[in-house]
């Protein structure tokens, strides 16, 4: 007769360590094994869509901040840039740069918090500490320009809210040359560490189609080995002046796509965005950034959608205008929303500290996957 | 001890007293540096200063700790276990506190100088897997329950390859006692076990390598068995929470914290016994060379206690360095090379032993 047995369901989160906010995870195990993952979210659900309807369109911006919240700038960019396409406006070159320069920056922050939380989830803390001093290096880079380190209100519909300060340019190029080095720290310290491997190679691999299927965009992607990158396939802002690679998942240590992957597409990342920032730091025209400000913002009818790589993959705007001064309907794609749904996927077959490796792996945002 | 003590004394229950408290001091001891020392260590290898307001760089620190752990309320769920509940964390505490009884920090300073010291000692600290599987089944939460079943089997399984190591160093030496083991390996550095013992001759350089294989074992086993990074499985922080001390707070938390870092001490000790020449001086002593001999028992205590720190120091720098295993990776370590290994290193030392 076969024992009688019964699967356990493991509530994980909203409060735990390691779900990167408060995303609530129903796991459905047999020992530790998983049978099966239902992501529960909406805890952090504060209606931005909602809200942006009663609110004019330079008063949405302070709240697209708070979406990825890791990612600030960024959400500035997307907005922005959207809303002008709606408008028509064309900024100055000035602009272009400094949003592209912030964009990058961001990009390397919001990598670095990625990394290093995904090395304390593997349970190694010392990498940790060390992403987050230099991330404190960019930090100090925005509140020098802008005065806030992490919810910035900085890209304005048609220009910036303040210049940059005078001795910007000189402290980014320090930075880069402080931070070419330890990206070669980051891979001796964790990611070349076999232990590290052991734990994170052939876990989670998310093979092409299901990718593609699930509409899955960023490093998850092109941990997968597709090289997507919105920069490239479809540029917005200057990105098309530029020189950088799209670095793609290769399976170097395990399988292509798998949590190796992802996380090391990331770090290849950070060095593709420096490269980006040393080409444009020096050439950064003159020009006054608020020039091309409307006074009034306020765009024809019709409908506009536009899209931007954040680091965590493709954020789109689609907004709809009534021809007044408040947007009728601001809907976001959020990256981080699309690629959580493959979770379930990824964590079929697999044990609980899997769970953990594979949901780092993801870096989700809950600010922006709940909105 | 308890001779001394007797004979100063001349009461019994005094003496007896006196000679308890020694461990109880010693495992207290312990537990309060290595909680210090594990924030110094970790800060300063993070690029942080770690505690730095109670005291000269914060040296009272764990002592403030203690005194908030003990004013906290003990807040306990209405769902679990009472009577197991609250027996887990003093089993816990006891089986680290006795198996300080029997580690000679010189050859005065030891609780009870007990012939079968070391297997005492592997008996006693087994009594920690019963209480950490109380502590998970009686918590009625799935996070324990779950951190408590890794425990015992990490714990269990990783006895094995320590129990062998520990049975090839009883072969060679010929005896159960620490004090004694500690006693062979006398006089200079060379003599210790881990260059191949007192003796000299063909044997000692033929044993320098298994014994070498032999204490990088047990040093990997012990780290399993007090549940340290990479084998912090059963309490894996971003897993599992806290693991089976999750539902515990206050002074019952505080009580697997202590023995948490009073087992790391005693391990330290046992593998400094067995291969580091536990309390003897690499260099010999200073008191045999200027005459005073009371002062040796001193140097000997300051000897041990150097060297194991300084294996808690190495446990620490893992801790913060490495990430963690997955736990099939963890048991297959265990039985697929340490037993295997260790079996064959048991095997190549006892015929070596026997020439």
């Amino acid at each position: 007769m076969a024992l009688k047995t019964e699967t356990m369901v493991l509530n994980m989160g909203p409060q735990h360590p390691s779900t990167h906010g408060v995303l609530r995870l129903e796991l459905e195990l047999e020992g530790e094994l998983i049978k099966k993952v239902i992501p529960h979210i909406g805890y952090l659900h504060r209606c931005f869509e909602k809200h942006a309807e009663a609110m004019q369109y330079n008063q949405v911006i302070p709240y697209t901040d708070r979406m990825d919240y890791l990612a600030s700038m960024y959400n500035n960019f997307g907005y922005v840039i959207a809303v002008e396409k709606l408008m028509g406006i064309e900024v100055p070159e000035r602009v272009q740069y400094i949003r592209l320069i912030m964009g990058e920056l961001q990009r390397i922050a919001s990598h670095l918090v990625a990394l290093g939380t995904y090395g304390l989830d593997i349970g190694a803390f010392t990498p940790f500490l060390y992403l987050f001093r230099d991330r404190e290096k960019i930090l100090s880079l925005f509140e020098m320009t802008c005065g806030a380190r992490l919810l910035y209100n900085y890209m304005w519909v048609g220009g910036l809210s303040h210049d940059i300060h005078p001795d910007f340019q000189r402290l980014t190029k320090e930075f880069i040359n402080y931070f070419k080095p330890t990206i070669v720290e980051l891979d001796s310290l964790l990611s070349y560490n076999k232990i590290f491997i052991e734990r994170t190679a052939n876990i989670g691999i998310l093979p092409v189609d299901t990718a593609i299927n699930y509409g899955v965009t960023g490093p998850m992607l092109r941990g997968s080995g597709i090289k997507f990158d919105l920069r490239r396939n479809d540029p917005y802002s200057i990105y098309n002046r530029f020189d950088f690679d799209i670095p793609v998942g290769k399976g170097l240590v395990g399988t292509v796509g798998d949590c190796w992957d992802r996380y090391y597409v990331r770090v290849r990342e950070m060095e593709e965005s420096l490269k980006i920032l040393e080409q444009a730091i020096d050439n950064i025209p003159e020009g006054d950034v608020q020039s091309a400000i409307p006074k009034r913002i306020k765009p024809p009818k019709g409908t506009v959608y536009s899209r931007v790589e954040t680091p965590r993959g493709e954020l789109g705007y689609f907004i709809i205008s009534d021809g007044s001064t408040n947007p009728f309907r601001v809907k976001v794609r959020a990256p981080s929303f699309v690629n959580l749904e493959v979770l379930g996927e990824l964590c079929k077959g697999h044990l609980v500290a899997d769970v953990i490796a594979i949901l780092g792996s993801v870096d989700i945002v809950l600010g922006e996957v709940d909105r | 001890m308890y001779q001394y003590f007797y004979e100063l004394l001349g009461s019994e229950i005094l003496a007896t007293l006196i000679t308890a408290a020694v461990p109880l001091v010693n495992v207290l001891l312990a537990a309060l540096i290595g909680v210090y020392l594990e924030r110094k260590v970790s800060a300063h290898m993070q690029d942080r200063l770690g505690p730095m307001r109670t005291g000269w760089h914060g040296i009272f620190q764990t002592v403030a700790d203690f005194i908030k752990m003990l004013q906290k309320e003990d807040a306990v769920s209405t769902e679990v276990d009472k009577k197991l509940y609250n027996l887990a964390p003093v089993l816990v505490f006891t089986g680290s506190f006795a198996a300080y009884a029997v580690i000679p920090f010189s050859s005065k300073v030891i609780g009870t100088e007990a012939e079968v010291g070391i297997f005492y000692l592997l008996a006693i600290s087994s009594l920690v897997v019963a209480g950490i599987l109380m502590a998970g089944w009686s918590s009625n939460n799935k996070y324990s329950l779950l951190g408590a079943m890794r425990s015992a089997s990490q714990i269990i399984s990783y006895e094995i390859p320590t129990a062998i190591v520990v049975l090839s160093m009883v072969m060679y030496t010929g005896t159960l006692s620490l004090d004694k083991m500690s006693q062979m390996q006398t006089a200079y550095f060379w003599n210790w076990n881990i260059l191949g013992g007192a003796e000299f001759g063909f044997a000692k350089f033929l044993l320098i390598p298994f014994m070498i294989v032999g204490f990088i074992i047990i040093y990997i086993s012990t780290l399993a068995e007090v549940n340290r990074t990479p084998f912090d499985i059963p309490e894996a922080e971003s897993e599992l929470v806290a693991g089976y001390f999750t539902e515990y707070c206050g002074m019952k938390w505080a009580m697997f914290m202590l023995s948490e870092y009073g087992n790391m001490f005693a391990v330290s000790g046992l593998v400094t016994i067995l291969f580091f020449g536990g309390y003897q001086s690499p260099l010999g002593y200073f008191g045999d060379a200027i005459g005073v001999h009371w002062m040796i028992p001193f140097e000997q205590v300051f000897w041990f206690i150097a060297k194991g720190w300084f294996f808690v120091f190495v446990q620490m720098w893992l801790r913060w360095t490495l990430p963690r295993l997955r736990v099939d990776q963890l048991m297959s370590l265990c039985w697929k090379y340490l037993i295997p290994y260790a079996f064959v290193n048991l095997i190549i030392i006892g015929i070596i032993t026997l020439l």
